[in-house]
């Protein structure tokens, strides 16, 4: 008889499905074993390695970043995110007119986090920061300059 | 120890006031309102608790902390909500049937009201202890049904109208098997009064004394029960993903609350119902509390443990079971639960003749 079958069937799996949540409510009640919520301004916020927060340029200690100016991250966007304003500027020793940015502006507002900009970087000059604090009072604030001031070429990176 | 059937503490109250303090009417009156004042912000307190309990559970079932800012451990999280649906505007459609409309929130409360007024919290601390206790409540939370009927068909909205066909479909099929279950124990009790049911249960609870179909018959009255409820797993009448809201599509503001308090009461008369039949009301386990004093405390402190589990208990179904279809929905009540309670009953009718009960 498969009316009884279903009925203890029923019962049964109903049972199977209480077990699981129980074996999270209980432990849950007594610690925080399983809880995954984290109550993020007292506790520190984990956040993934890979993380799309904003994109940064990377600076080293010596104030010198990667970035050649070359605009394929300015290309590659699709919405205009990314503004550079550049010069050629005389190189003394070889005598060639070489490009140099003045200002990489990367407008967060817009940006969709797509990833296109850092993919198409022939220099790795740009990347992720995992950084989220990004609410401010005032639109403004969101467009900002990569490159630090007075910042320059890190030598290399053209060869 | 054996309870005698005591005097009830309410009757004393108004004869307090009626005869003693010599008001006469008047003071009658006056009692009488003062225990409505007493039972209404039960009402209300019980309700605004019930949400915050509802919340928290499902945030331990769903490993989240759920409200814990407002006030220590979130306890203040319902009472802030309320206030704030109380400044709400009361919204609503502008070809809804006015009376009709306004009218079903109150029908849902004043059904769920009385329905409390029956129950016996505590040895003689009911409001009404009637002889048809059982049979009172099972008739007043038809009224209930009624609320939500009125309330979907007076918003003219076609989910409004749909939640309401469905709850009045189901509410009122799954009511013969909770009726079913409650005559199931009205057969061993021979009595309808809630209070003479507790005092029966001196010797056991029923739901052990009358074994197998009392069992069936917990089982059944708890599934009837949560439908009752408009709980999940059988929350088709308000289900989000077909119909809006269901039945209180149309209602913002209090209206939409008195529907949401009204719901989580229904589940508090629900289990109280369960406990009273099934696990001996306020009666102490194994009468381990007898001896200590102020029985009317104790029998406080075990009743709410009783009702807590209860409700943990629908709880634990809403969390972890998905919704019914409609058509599964009646094939578990015509198919399923009123059959076995049919002959559930026959079963205990005859163990009830045989003496083969506890």
């Amino acid at each position: 008889m498969s009316y009884f079958g279903d009925i203890f069937g029923g019962i049964r799996s109903l049972l199977t499905g209480m077990k699981i949540t129980g074996g999270y409510f209980f432990p849950s009640i007594i610690g925080r074993k399983y809880t995954i919520t984290r109550q993020y301004p007292e506790e520190p916020a984990v956040v993934a390695e890979r993380f799309k927060g904003e994109v940064v340029m990377w600076h080293n200690e010596n104030n010198e970043h990667r970035c050649t100016g070359c605009q394929a991250c300015e290309i590659a966007c699709p919405n205009g995110t990314i503004e550079i304003i550049w010069d050629r500027v005389l190189n003394e020793e070889t005598g060639k007119k070489v490009k140099v940015i003045d200002k990489h502006i990367y407008h967060l507002g817009m940006c969709t986090m797509c990833n296109l900009c850092i993919q198409a970087c022939p220099t790795n000059a740009i990347m992720w920061s995992t950084n989220f604090h990004n609410a401010t009072f005032d639109r403004s604030q969101l467009t900002k300059v990569l490159n630090h001031p007075g910042s320059k070429l890190m030598t290399g990176v053209e060869e | 120890m054996i309870l005698t059937n005591t005097t009830n503490y309410f009757s004393q109250f108004i004869a307090y006031f009626s005869d003693t303090i010599g008001w006469g009417m008047g003071g009658q009156i006056l009692a009488y309102v003062l225990i409505a004042i007493v039972y209404l912000i039960f009402f209300a307190l019980a309700g605004l608790y019930l949400v915050y309990l509802e919340r928290r559970v499902a945030a331990f079932f769903q490993l989240r902390l759920g409200p814990n800012r407002v006030g220590p451990w979130g306890l203040m999280q319902t009472i802030a909500d309320a206030l704030k649906l109380l400044s709400k505007e009361i919204f609503g459609t502008d070809r809804k049937d006015k009376l009709l409309y306004h009218t079903a929130y109150y029908l849902v409360i004043v059904a769920a009201l009385i329905s409390l007024s029956v129950i016996p919290f505590s040895n003689g601390i009911a409001a009404y202890d009637i002889n048809i206790g059982v049979f009172f409540i099972s008739a007043v939370s038809s009224v209930g049904i009624l609320g939500l009927l009125i309330g979907g068909w007076g918003s003219n909205n076609k989910y409004g109208v749909l939640g309401g066909m469905r709850s009045g479909l189901q509410m009122i099929s799954y009511e013969l098997s909770s009726g079913l279950a409650i005559l199931t124990i009205v057969l061993m009790a021979g009595s309808l009064q809630l209070s003479e049911i507790i005092h029966q249960q001196q010797a056991g609870w029923f739901l052990w004394r009358g074994h197998i179909p009392a069992l069936i018959a917990f089982v059944i009255f708890v599934i009837a029960g949560t439908a009752e409820s408009n709980r999940t797993p059988f929350d088709l009448p308000e289900g989000e993903a077909e119909l809006g809201a269901g039945y209180h599509t149309e209602y913002s503001g209090m209206g939409f609350a008195w529907f949401f308090l009204a719901e989580f009461i229904n589940m508090f008369i629900i289990s109280a119902v369960g406990v009273t039949l099934f696990l001996g009301g306020w009666l102490a386990p194994f009468g381990i509390t007898d001896g200590l004093g102020m029985p009317w405390l104790w029998g406080f402190i075990w009743f709410f443990i009783k009702v807590g589990l209860m409700i943990f208990l629908l709880m634990w179904f809403r969390w972890t079971f998905p919704r019914l279809r409609i058509d599964q929905l009646l094939t578990l009540e015509w198919k399923y639960l009123l059959p076995i309670g049919l002959v559930n009953i026959i079963l205990m009718a005859v163990l009830v003749y045989y003496h083969l009960v506890f």
